[in-house]
């Protein structure tokens, strides 16, 4: 069944096709319709099940653990102030191996307060050993729920399924709404390897001394290594049963560009309209958009990036004294490879600040006549 | 009612054998937090009600009602005194301890 609906409400089809069984959530500012119909798909008895209000998005997501580890799909959603106020539980989620899948709308930190995206609150829990994948569209948001399901729980870690503030959340596109039955046969029940229940009675999270601690997170890092294979199969797998495939990252006329964009969210869908206008005036451009963050789909990227000369990465982010996060991860990925190509960092967009095909000209300007960044930060569309 | 826990540091001697998740490794048996106290809660029987509010009260689960009447197990107890203070009786004390 196709609908036309909001990147919100993607998030809750997805959570409801997943047959979510735990959803807790709090419900004001700078929380989004996630949860709203999600509630009322409970109270309507079209989802079944059981839906929690909680006085903070950290109890939020402690009910989340805590449904979890009783053996129960969970599910929430959040945003900026709400998801550094999660901050704590993302690493008891993590750590103590809690496959919760979250749906986390990309708005700016205050102060200023603001509603308008901006990747710095996902990228602030970049080292929580949660999955992060970066979404374009409504149907990729749907899809990319189910997907982060089968994934997050066949390992055991979380997934937080991210996207742009009204660009993406507020915004109504065409939705193919699966069947529920092949989402069923895509998706089997949860069944953890371990549970909290009287049955078999455990302390969790107890105090861990040196001399396991470090195990515990080495088998974290392990099983997030397998992560990027695990995206590639279930993703194949989906698109065998529902015909879109749903991968690490989208490659967009890369093979024989002499400069390629590094772009997330969707700036990357602005960014192929902007390839698109570049090749008709001749000039040789192409996008990669990257959609698994964490982990970061280093071969993926290194395959793409290092059969072309120059790479301009885009961030709607910014880790203040040093550079853009996503040029950070990209240059970290291509250090030493061979072939390495001359990577440029530009930041544009901060706060909701429009990124147009007009930004991508301008970048590609900058990259193309440039050898190598002049500045540590390229700005875009700044008033300086 | 599943039986107890044996007391026993419990080390594994590789990754492989670890549960996946920090969970009954057997730590907080082993980690006797008696030996943090400075002061210990001490039970005047003769006063008891056995009501069992200082057995649901102990944040740590060092109170055992052994016999109907309450007994505190001074190998985990870190002498809060939340025990004494919620005792409708006031019959506990909290006392220096001393070495």
């Amino acid at each position: 069944m196709r609908k036309v609906i909001m990147g919100n409400h993607a998030l809750s089809y997805g959570a409801m096709l997943s047959r979510a069984q735990v959803i807790a959530a709090y419900p004001i500012t700078p929380q989004t319709q996630v949860v709203e119909l999600l509630s009322e798909m409970c109270a309507d008895g079209i989802l079944n099940a059981k839906f929690i209000k909680v006085e903070s998005e950290h109890s939020a997501m402690a009910a989340c653990l805590g449904a979890s580890l009783a053996g129960a799909r969970t599910f929430t959603a959040t945003s900026a102030q709400g998801l550094a106020l999660m901050h704590e539980m993302l690493h008891w989620a993590a750590g103590g191996r809690m496959p919760v899948v979250m749906g986390n709308i990309n708005r700016a930190l205050a102060p200023g307060w603001s509603i308008w995206t901006d990747q710095n609150d996902s990228l602030s829990e970049r080292d929580t050993g949660w999955i992060q994948f970066y979404c374009s569209s409504n149907q990729e948001v749907l899809d990319t729920v189910i997907q982060a399901y089968k994934v997050s729980e066949k390992l055991m870690i979380p997934s937080m399924i991210i996207l742009d503030a009204f660009a993406l959340s507020h915004t109504y596109e065409v939705v193919e709404i699966p069947e529920q039955e092949k989402v069923d046969a895509y998706l089997p029940p949860f069944n953890p390897p371990f549970r909290l229940t009287p049955e078999d009675p455990h302390a969790f999270g107890g105090l861990t001394s040196p001399d396991h601690y470090m195990e515990l997170r080495y088998k974290l890092q392990k099983d997030m290594e397998k992560v990027p294979d695990l995206v590639e199969e279930t993703g194949r797998e989906y698109e065998k049963m529902f015909g879109r495939y749903l991968g690490q990252v989208e490659e967009y006329l890369c093979a024989d560009a002499e400069l390629v964009f590094v772009t997330s969210g969707t700036a990357g869908y602005t960014a192929r309209v902007a390839v698109d206008e570049l090749r008709e005036k001749g000039l040789k451009v192409g996008n990669l958009r990257i959609k698994l963050f964490r982990p970061f789909p280093f071969k993926k990227v290194r395959e793409i990036l290092t059969r072309v000369p120059k790479v301009a990465v885009l961030d709607r982010n910014l880790s203040y004294g040093h550079h853009g996060i996503f040029y950070q991860e990209v240059k970290s990925a291509l250090y030493g490879q061979p072939n390495q190509p001359v990577i440029f960092g530009f930041v544009a967009g901060l706060g909701g600040r429009d990124i147009t095909r007009e930004s991508f000209k301008e970048i590609a300007d900058y990259a193309l006549k440039h050898d190598r960044a002049e500045e540590e930060i390229v700005w875009i569309g700044v008033k300086k | 009612m599943p039986k107890k826990k044996e007391v026993r540091k419990i080390v594994f001697n590789s990754a492989e054998e670890m549960p996946l998740a920090p969970m009954s490794i057997g730590s907080m048996l082993h980690n006797k937090t008696g030996a943090w106290r400075n002061i210990k809660p001490v039970i005047d029987l003769s006063k008891c009600i056995k009501c069992g509010i200082c057995w649901k009260f102990c944040p740590d689960a060092s109170i055992d009602i052994v016999d109907e009447w309450p007994q505190i197990n001074y190998d985990y107890c870190k002498g809060c005194g939340i025990c004494a203070e919620e005792c409708p009786q006031k019959c506990i004390s909290m006392v220096e301890e001393e070495k």
